[in-house]
Parts: C-alpha cells; structure tokens; sequence
C-alpha cells in the first residue's frame, strides 16, 4: 500500500463537515448553557454573574473563571420540586412511549403488508397532518376535549355517558394529545424496517411449521427490534423534555420538567437555575442514547 | 403433451397435480397443468425464467392457493391445508434464513415447531449439521457464512422435518459453475440415502439432466413433455423442447413419401433428406427435421456412396464457415450448397481431429436417418 490518502480533499471536507456543524450548533450553546448554569443570578442585563468580558483582559477572565460554581445543581438536587418535576418527565415519557408502541406498530405492521402501489399512500396519510402547524393541531385537540366539544357530544349522541366528561387538564388530554403528535415518529421507523423485511422469511417459518402468530413472535418481531428501538428513542427524548402539550392540555397539579424549566426562565427570570435543569435534563436523556448505541455497535461486531 | 415416462423411479404414487390453474389478474402463470411424482423420485422442473415455475412450487408448498384444479398428497386434496400444516417444505429461491439465528437454531426452528423434546432436538440438528457438513459452524449467524455455505444451512433446515416431499427452487443458482457441479452431486447423494422425494426447480438443462430421474419441461404455464433426461434429448416430443433442450439443427420440409421405415422428406434448406418414421404417425405432411449439432459428421470426400445412395445415409454438401474450439470438442459451422446453415460438433479425440478443417473448406456433412427426430411444425 502506497502512503496515499485514502480520501481526496472534497471527500475529507464532506466527512467532517457533520462534526463543524455539531460543534458549531451543538457544541458551542451548549458551552454557553454549562456557564450559565454555573453562574448565579443577578437583577443586571443579562440576568446573572459572572458575565465573561473579553475585553477586560486576561486577569479579569480568570477572576470571572474563579467566580463559577456548581451552587445551581446543589439547588437542584436538594429541592424536591425539581426532583418530582424530572421524574413526572421520564413517567409521561415512559407511558407515552408505550402507547405509541402499541399503537403504531400494528399501524406499521399493515403498512408495511399493503400492497406495493399504496403504501406511499399511506405514508402520505400518515405524514399529512405535519402540513398543519403543530400548535393548531394541538389547540383543535382543545376544541375537540373541551366541555361541550365535538368528544363529548358523541359520547352523548351514543348514550356512552349521561353527562359531559371532564377531558381538558386532565392527563388523558395530554396523553391524547402526545400520542397523537409523536405517532408519525413512531410509525415511519417501524414502517421502514418491516416494509424490508422479505415475505420469504415468514412463508420460510410457515413452511417450518409456525402458525402465523408464532411466525410473528419468532420472525416479524425480533428482526423488527431495531425499528423499535429507533421508534422509541424519537418520541421518548423529544416527549421528556415536551412543554406545550403538557402546558396546554394537561392540569396545573404537576408539572413536566420542560415546564419547570419555563417557569424558572420567563417567570422567575432564573437564567442560571433554567441552564442548570437543562444540563441535567441532557445528561438524563444522554443514557437511553448511550444504551442504544451500544446495542447497535454489538448487533454490527456480531455480524462480522 | 405426451404422457409420463415410466422407465425411472419406480415408487408408490405420492403427489398428483390434476388440471391445476393460477391466474395473476388476466395473465395465466400456471395452465391446467398435471402431474404426478412417485415417491423417492427426483424430478426436475425445467423451464425458462418466468414459466411459472416458482408459481406451481408455491402452491404445493402452500403459499398460492390454486384458481383451478386439485393437488393430491397420498390421495388427499391438500387444498384447505395450510402451509404450516403440510408434510412437505421448501428451500426458498434466496434460501430466506432467519438472520438473527445462529446455523443451529435457523435448523432446529422447524423442530422446535413440532414440539419435539429438547435433546430429540439437539440430536437431529447434530444429524443434520453433519448431513451437510457444517461441523463448527452451528454458532455462526447466516451473513457470517459463504454462499455456498448458507445453500447448506438452508438445505439442512428444510430436511430437519424429515418431509415427504422437498421443494427446492433454484437451490444452486447463486452458486459458481464448480461449486455447483459439485453441490448437484452431493444432493443426488443425499436424495437416495433420505429416500425423500425432491421436486427441483431449475433453468439451467444441464443441472436438470444431471440430478433428475425425470424431468418436466415447461413452457408458458404448461408441460410440454415429461420424461427421462435421456428420453427428452434423443426424443424431444416438440419442437420447442428440442429446441430448449440443448443445441439442435432444425430442417423444415414436408413428407414426399414413404419407404418401408423411413420417410423422404424434401426440406427446404438441404434439398432431400431421409429420416426414420416416427413411432406414432402424425397425420401432417408439413415437419421439421431435428438432427443434434454431434449427429452429424463432417468429412472431406463424402463416405461410401453405396450407402448414400441406399437412403442409409443423408449427405450434404456444404462449406465450413466458422469454427468454435471448445476444447474437448469442436462446433463447426457449415453453410449448405443451399445456402442453409447446419452446426456440426465433433469430439476431438485425436490432435489430427483438430486439424482436419479450416474456415472455406469443402466438406460433406452426413448423418443416420436414425439420429433425425420428426416433429409438428
Ligand atoms: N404474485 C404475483 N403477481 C403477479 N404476477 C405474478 C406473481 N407471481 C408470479 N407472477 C408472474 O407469473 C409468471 C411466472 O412466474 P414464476 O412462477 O415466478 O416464474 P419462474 O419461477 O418460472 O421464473 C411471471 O410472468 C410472473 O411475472
Ligand atoms: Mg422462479
């Protein structure tokens, strides 16, 4: 072998153009959230301290360096409204994910079984509601929950009920309202790892003796565990840190820690304590990542 | 068209195909077809790509339900059976391993089907690891194996059930040309030692020939003649096998007259040729002459004339225009005085052989009425 570089300079750009990005857009904010985070608050412009001047020279940076501390996450793990708040999170996202898991995958499943021509078709279904902006769709949901709303009214119509349910600000709003939004995240995944998986391996179990049900189990399922996984990373990072369906849909009793956030931001004007629930947020939400990760990386060295 | 041979395989009769019809909208993959395989038989379908092969292999295993027509197992209608249910099974076109089992349990999956005990289990997926050589392998994840070895693993699965009948469908067409010379030896082998009858789908005549007891030659959805490799060569029953079937030279004519046990067929391309009357008589005047490319002998001057003139033999004189060197032998082409072109392959058994023509030489083709085979136009 010759000591020529494998890839031409364009190609090397391509290459690492993802990690300028990231870096760039990732990255660098996400310094600048870590050192809020480690500030402490302050009624000045912008809201806290130490704020790092560049221009004061060298000793005063240093001093500003000296002047940062872990105070904020402290703060945050000794009071239980924030402790309550991330756990709320992970619970809703948990419950959330497994819905859309039951739901979208029988949805992915006849997908995937359509007949060639109208499986676009059904994709285009399924992603048509995007056209909308996500925040009319949520308050048509309102409409649809609220006292006398289109729900109610059927429930009526049918003699399901005698008298109007109460579904807004209550957690079933908000689930209905989650499992709604984050459903195309759930299908599309699964969709795309059944639609390639190949008939032939379910006729093969058949013809080995498997009922369908049990072809499902021993076949479909376990070759569509990577979709699954896509699946339920896209809505379950996405669903913990979610503000608006919660703030709009659920009840006021406990908050998601998206909300909290909020509140510490706009309400208390606590920039360092928001950053600092961020940061931990991030790390929360960096485990499930890493887990998959590693999944992956073993189902590819086995495979070798 | 003509009836089943009876010369090969003898056995029990186990499955019959009567009349069996599959329409795909309003095109007919497989037409009214019959067919019965005897038990322990090793039939091939042979048939170019798009016959409806694959199609009536998926309605014995299964997975097409019939338009018309009954399929027969042991005498039984087979027809409301569900795939799972069936005494027989299939080793897919792409072989359809289970990818995230290991070679062990993509065999032990049809066993563990049929609730059989664990170390029953273990001991038939040791038989058949062994059967198709795959000790040390047991552990190894299909995309972990080669070609070859992934054709075994998917054999082996498929006799782990120990079937009645085994359908394989193009088992060796992602094989190479040595891999797969030598596959076809080995399954001929496993087939008389298991006793199991094997129906093979294929395209590729030479495999057929090889493996095969009998063979069924489809066309268009249909069989166009079943019968023994040999019989399908030397006496292909239309001129469409005759022409699939290997190399063949065709002569268009029609029957001048007849003498005793021959006819007097003046052709159009090589002026008269005679040719031994067919068994059975077909009523039409209008034929065509089927001579195989090693039938036919080239020589310098032509041989005996005493023989020539008694119709013992046909002559014709022609001019040789091309030359193929194919190593053990040598095709020939030769271009009639008529203008016709006749392929003549000759065996190279000694070097002279090899030298005995070149390109513009004038040689005398001949051959045995005996050789020529008599078809409908
Ligand atoms: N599910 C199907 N739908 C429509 N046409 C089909 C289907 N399966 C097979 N065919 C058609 O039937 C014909 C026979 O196919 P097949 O049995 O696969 O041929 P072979 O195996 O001999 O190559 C082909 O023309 C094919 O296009
Ligand atoms: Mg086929």
């Amino acid at each position: 072998m010759s000591g020529r570089p494998i890839f031409t300079r364009p190609a090397r750009l391509a290459a690492i153009a993802p990690y300028l990005w990231m870096a760039l857009f990732f990255l660098v904010p996400f310094g600048f959230v870590i050192k809020i985070a480690l500030s402490q608050t302050a009624v000045a412009q912008p809201p806290y301290i130490p704020v790092f001047d560049l221009t004061a020279g060298w000793a005063a940076l240093k001093a500003s360096f000296a002047a940062l501390a872990a105070e904020n996450f402290r703060l945050i793990a000794s009071d239980d409204l924030y402790l309550s708040s991330y756990l709320r999170s992970l619970g809703v996202a948990a419950v959330s994910t497994s819905l859309l898991l039951i739901i979208g995958y029988p949805i992915a499943y006849a997908m995937a079984r359509l007949p060639r021509g109208w499986q676009p078709v059904a994709m285009m279904l399924v992603i048509i509601p995007f056209w909308t902006s996500f925040l009319i769709r949520i308050y048509a949901w309102i409409n649809i929950l609220q006292h006398d709303g289109l729900l109610n009214q059927m429930l009526l119509t049918l003699h399901f009920v005698s008298k109007p349910v109460v579904w807004l600000s209550t957690d079933t709003a908000m689930y209905i309202g989650i499992v709604y939004s984050y459903l195309p995240f759930m299908v599309l995944p699964l969709y795309a790892t059944l639609a390639k998986l190949p008939a032939s391996l379910t006729e093969a179990a058949a013809d080995l003796g498997a009922s369908p049900l049990r072809a499902f189990w021993s076949v479909t399922f376990p070759l569509s565990l990577p979709g699954i996984g896509a699946g339920v990373l896209l809505c379950f990072i996405p669903i913990v840190g979610e503000f608006v369906i919660p703030d709009l849909l659920a009840g006021s009793d406990s908050l998601m820690i998206g909300q909290t956030l909020w509140l510490e931001f706009f309400t208390n004007r606590d920039w360092p304590v928001a950053s600092a629930i961020a940061v931990v947020l991030l790390a929360l939400l960096l485990i499930p990542l890493l887990i998959y990760e590693r999944v992956q990386r073993r189902q590819l060295e086995g495979r070798r | 068209m003509t009836g089943a041979d009876t010369s090969a395989g003898a056995g029990a009769l186990l499955l019959r195909i009567d009349a069996v019809e599959k329409r795909f909208g309003g095109f007919t993959a497989v037409d009214k077809l019959s067919l019965d395989i005897k038990a322990g038989e090793f039939f091939a379908l042979l048939g170019p790509s798009g016959c409806g092969k694959t199609t009536l292999l998926r309605m014995l295993a299964g997975f097409e339900a019939p338009d018309a027509g009954r399929i027969l197992l042991d005498g039984e209608d087979i027809a409301a059976v569900l795939p799972h249910q069936r005494p027989v099974n299939m080793m897919f076109q792409n072989y359809a391993l289970f990818p995230h089992l290991s070679v062990a349990n993509n065999i032990a999956f049809g066993l563990r089907r049929e609730g059989l005990p664990r170390k029953e289990i273990k001991a038939r997926v040791a038989e058949m690891v062994a059967l198709v050589r795959l000790e040390g392998l047991e552990k190894r994840k299909p995309d972990q194996l080669s070609g070859g070895q992934q054709q075994r693993v998917a054999l082996a699965r498929a006799l782990a059930r120990r079937p009645r009948l085994l359908l394989l469908d193009e088992p060796m067409a992602a094989l190479d040309k040595k891999l797969r010379e030598s596959t076809q030896l080995e399954l001929m082998a496993l087939q008389k030692r298991l006793g199991t009858s094997f129906v093979i789908v294929t395209h590729d005549q030479q495999e057929a020939m090889t493996v095969a007891d009998r063979i069924g030659v489809m066309n268009a959805g249909r069989l166009e003649q079943v019968a023994t490799p040999r019989r399908l060569y030397e006496a292909p029953a239309t001129r469409w096998v005759a022409e699939f079937v290997g190399d063949v030279n065709m002569l268009e004519g029609r029957v001048e007259r007849r003498d005793g046990g021959r006819l007097i067929v003046a052709t159009t391309a090589a002026g008269e040729v005679t040719v031994a009357a067919p068994s059975q008589p077909s009523a039409a005047d209008e034929i065509c002459i089927a001579i195989r490319p090693e039938k036919i002998r080239l020589s310098l001057r032509g041989p005996v004339d005493s023989a020539a003139q008694a119709g013992a033999l046909n002559r014709l004189n022609g001019t040789v225009t091309d030359i193929g060197y194919l190593g053990g032998s040598t095709s020939y082409k030769v271009k009639l005085d008529s203008g016709a072109l006749l392929t003549a392959t000759m065996a190279n058994i000694a070097k002279l052989d090899v030298d005995a023509y070149h390109v513009g030489q004038h040689v005398v083709a001949w051959f045995s009425p005996d050789d020529c085979v008599v078809l409908e136009r």
